[in-house]
């Protein structure tokens, strides 16, 4: 919701001139509903902050639904190309969508990446009483008949939940295409599907499906990362630990317009790579189930490029 | 299962701070949900960063959420009446029996009737909910892709009657609305349909933006026409409160509403905009033997008031129990029981029952304190519409593109709601009622989602929609509800008949 404040901000930028060591007000846009996971990475960002006091008033929310960010992407870029104190979430999500072309005509390059402030995991489940136990015993029943494993993520036929199962279909030998496919509402419905008996394979993220299968109610057998995660997940194996050298990362993270100053742009990246160093930010980044994961300025630039190129090829590999 | 949440909890909810954060929560709600557009989970996810930074604790930081959101289904209403504008999803519905009532200068009744009937529907579901919420969380795990298709057949069903006297435009209605859900992402598929490039389209049409269009700015374009040709007729607001009878006659309706609107509110894939239309079409179905429903019949009114309210409420049943949530708003609680480092699932009446019978307490008062303070403000609502047109006019039309650009932050939103708007007003002109077509477009897209899901499920086996008990009783209800007024109306004739000396 776009409050005054916003409009604050703006006459406020425009009296303040160039290039201020900090912005004069901040503000974080999350191109969704409230909620979700942009909004989870405005409000990261904006806590953490103001704990650690390295901006003076609160970061300001506001929310600009759409395409799942694509028209807050293009609204930043076609009308607040300049302004240095807005930052605007983003996640892998939307690199994945704007390696297909999902975002309108801009690319990559049209923003300023800032930094990532934490990341999430793909991860495979199925429900508790399966009698299937490792991802390796999954592949080759899957690959046998995935007719009998009828599959369901929290996105449309090319999300990252998608992508993440036509991975491991992949490895099963199965076109992804014909995978058994429901594309339901977000993680909540993926696993009430697979508990409901609905869907025998539930895509989704880490941090979702974890108090569930600690509670018992489903299983899962692989996170999609390269390392073993701590914390509750030290018992949980990798893709990797498996013999299966494929992962999924979900990272979190802000990117600027594409006109913001130089000197905007670097308060920004010093900003938050003093932030993941504080204790605060530790802590508010753990309540929200996301792990470390450092990449800011021009080394989160080259990851999201590099993510982008990824995904291009993947979709293409898929048939999409 | 005991109760010991239930007493632990009114302890809670009626310490002096939880009664006013209830009393303020009730209050804002009412005021979120009278705006248009701008809706309960707007109004939450702006209160809960200051609940939570202000160090509220985690219940009464609950409760203050929870009165938004349900005070919000009694505010919705009041717009709906008086202006014709729906204030949120919820209160569609509210606005084919309650808006007629208004132009009648029943304003005041209709307000107290459909405050009454709210309260009906938040109280029986309150009263559900905390004997029932944990042994029904199995019905939102049970339903899957196939059962949400099949209730979707039923609300079809039930929607047999709204053919009226003409049941082409009924029906034309009903399809622009199923062909209007079709804007926007595919997700079977991933393509896009009908956005012409355009990421504002991407999610397909937003319903309340439709809402507003087809009522509001339609109403006002109407208003205009009348006022330029000179027949603007001022209002009539007269003062009468309902009668006891009145009062007495909406308690079945309100009822059979409450049942439907709680139930649909516990599935975590349908919300209260399904309820209210689901409950009205059912209503009007089984009651409406004269044909005044959608001309100010006071049952018509009451029943989707209640289901609205009774939704909001069963939508905690999924999140408490389950950690899934019932709808939008109930989403951003989830998050709010997360940022307090809660866990929902069913121990959660065990392990934190002051947290859930707080919870659940306080919307006992709650909908006491929505009523006291509802009935009162009747008259001071109603006396809104002596308001002269070139106030209300342009009020209207501000408050609407408001709303939709508060909510929606882009332009194109406030430019697809005049689109619409000026669609309304032709198709009114041209005799064509805007409740199908809202219907079309609530039950559509449920129903394509899960149609497409169920098949990609079993692989295109249509026998998935027979296979489960769930499913089975649900074809059996909708053929029954097509089939038992027809029934009962041979029956009646057949008796006046019988009745009648020869």
């Amino acid at each position: 919701m776009r409050k005054t404040l916003l409009f604050a901000t703006l006459a406020l930028a425009g009296l303040a001139g160039p290039a201020l060591a900090q912005p004069a007000k901040t503000e974080c846009l999350a191109g969704a509903k409230p909620g979700g996971g942009f909004d989870l990475t405005c409000r990261l960002a904006g806590n953490a902050l103001h704990a650690a006091k390295l901006i003076k008033d609160p970061m300001a929310v506001s929310y600009m639904e759409g395409g799942v960010g694509a028209v807050a992407y293009n609204h930043v870029i076609g009308t607040r190309p300049g302004d240095g104190g807005l930052v605007i979430a983003a996640s892998s999500g939307s690199a994945l969508l704007i390696a297909q072309g999902k975002f309108g005509k801009h690319d990559e390059n049209a923003v300023r990446w800032v930094g990532a402030l934490g990341t999430d995991f793909g991860i495979v489940a199925v429900s508790a009483d399966s009698p299937i136990k490792s991802l390796k015993e999954l592949i080759a029943a899957f690959g046998k008949d995935p007719g009998a494993f009828p599959v369901g993520g929290g996105g449309a036929v090319g999300s990252q939940d998608w992508m993440k199962m036509a991975m491991i279909a992949k490895e099963a030998k199965v076109d992804p295409k014909k995978m058994r496919y429901a594309a339901l509402e977000g993680g909540g419905a993926v696993t009430t599907a697979l508990q409901g008996g609905h869907i025998k394979i539930a895509s989704g993220d880490a941090s979702e499906m974890i108090n569930l299968h600690q509670q018992g109610k489903l299983r899962i057998l692989a996170v999609m990362s390269d390392r073993r995660l701590p914390g509750a997940f030290k018992d949980i194996p990798t893709t990797y630990e498996q013999g299966y050298l494929i992962d999924w990362p979900i990272w979190r993270g802000l990117y600027v317009g594409p006109k913001v100053s130089d000197a905007d742009y670097k308060w920004w990246v010093d900003t938050l790579t003093k932030l993941t160093k504080t204790d605060e930010f530790v802590k508010e980044r753990e309540a929200r189930g996301l792990f470390a994961f450092d990449s800011l300025g021009a080394d989160f630039d080259k990851r999201v490029k590099a993510d982008t190129a990824k995904f291009r090829a993947l979709a293409k590999e898929a048939g999409l | 299962m005991s109760f010991d949440f239930l007493w632990q909890g009114m302890g809670v909810a009626l310490m002096p701070q939880n009664l006013l954060i209830g009393l303020v929560g009730c209050f804002l709600g009412t005021i979120i949900g009278c705006l248009p557009a701008i809706g309960p989970i707007n109004g939450i996810a702006l209160l809960l960063p200051i609940a939570y930074t202000s160090g509220l604790p985690a219940e009464s930081a609950l409760i203050l959420l929870a009165a938004v959101y349900y005070g919000a289904e009694y505010g919705g209403r009041i717009s709906s009446i008086l202006l014709n504008v729906p204030g949120d999803a919820g209160a569609v519905m509210t606005a084919v029996d309650g808006y007629p009532m208004a132009r009648r200068g029943e304003a005041a009744k209709a307000l107290a009737i459909s405050g009454i009937s709210s309260f009906y529907g938040g109280m029986i579901a309150v009263i559900a909910m905390t004997f029932l919420a944990v042994p029904l969380s199995w019905l939102a795990i049970k339903f899957g892709p196939a059962e949400y298709f099949v209730l979707m057949v039923f609300a079809f069903a039930t929607l047999g009657s709204m053919v009226g006297h003409e049941p082409v435009k009924t029906l034309l209605g009903c399809v622009l609305g199923l062909m209007l859900t079709t804007i926007g992402l595919d997700a079977t598929s991933g393509a896009y349909r009908f956005t012409f490039d355009q990421p504002e389209l991407h999610d397909g049409i937003e319903f309340i933006i439709l809402v507003i269009g087809l009522f509001s700015i339609s109403e006002v374009l109407l208003m205009l026409e009348s006022q330029v040709k000179g027949t603007l007729k001022p209002l009539a607001v007269t003062g009468s409160y309902p009668s006891w009878a009145e009062i007495r006659y909406i308690w079945w309706p309100s009822v059979r509403a409450t049942v439907i609107g709680f139930i649909i509110g516990v599935l975590p894939g349908t919300g209260a905009s399904v309820a209210s239309a689901v409950s009205y079409t059912t209503e009007k179905r089984l009651s409406d033997k004269d044909g005044t429903f959608g001309k100010g019949d006071i049952r018509g009114l009451a029943a989707p008031e209640a289901a609205n309210n009774a939704a909001a409420t069963g939508a905690f049943v999924p999140m408490l129990t389950l950690g899934v949530p019932g709808s939008g708003t109930t989403a951003v609680m989830l998050g709010a029981l997360m940022l307090y480092n809660i866990q929902p699932g069913p121990q959660l009446f065990v392990e934190q029952p002051k947290l859930v019978g707080g919870l659940i307490a306080s919307m006992y008062i709650g909908n006491i304190l929505l009523l006291i303070m509802n009935l009162p403000m009747v008259q001071v609502f109603a006396r809104m519409l002596l308001m002269p047109n070139w106030i209300l006019i342009p009020g209207i039309t501000a408050l609407s593109i408001l709303g939709v650009y508060t909510a929606y932050a882009s332009v194109m939103s406030v430019l697809i709601m005049f689109g619409i708007g000026i669609i309304g007003y032709l198709l009114r002109k041209l005799g064509f009622d805007m409740a199908p077509i809202v219907l079309g477009f609530v039950l559509g897209k449920v129903m394509e989602v899960n149609f497409r899901n169920a098949l990609a499920l079993s692989g295109g086996e249509f026998g998935i929609f027979f296979s489960s008990t769930l499913s089975i009783i649900l074809w059996i209800m909708a053929i029954a509800i097509v089939l038992v007024p027809i029934w009962l109306r041979r029956r009646q004739a057949a008796r006046a008949a019988a009745g009648q000396p020869a």
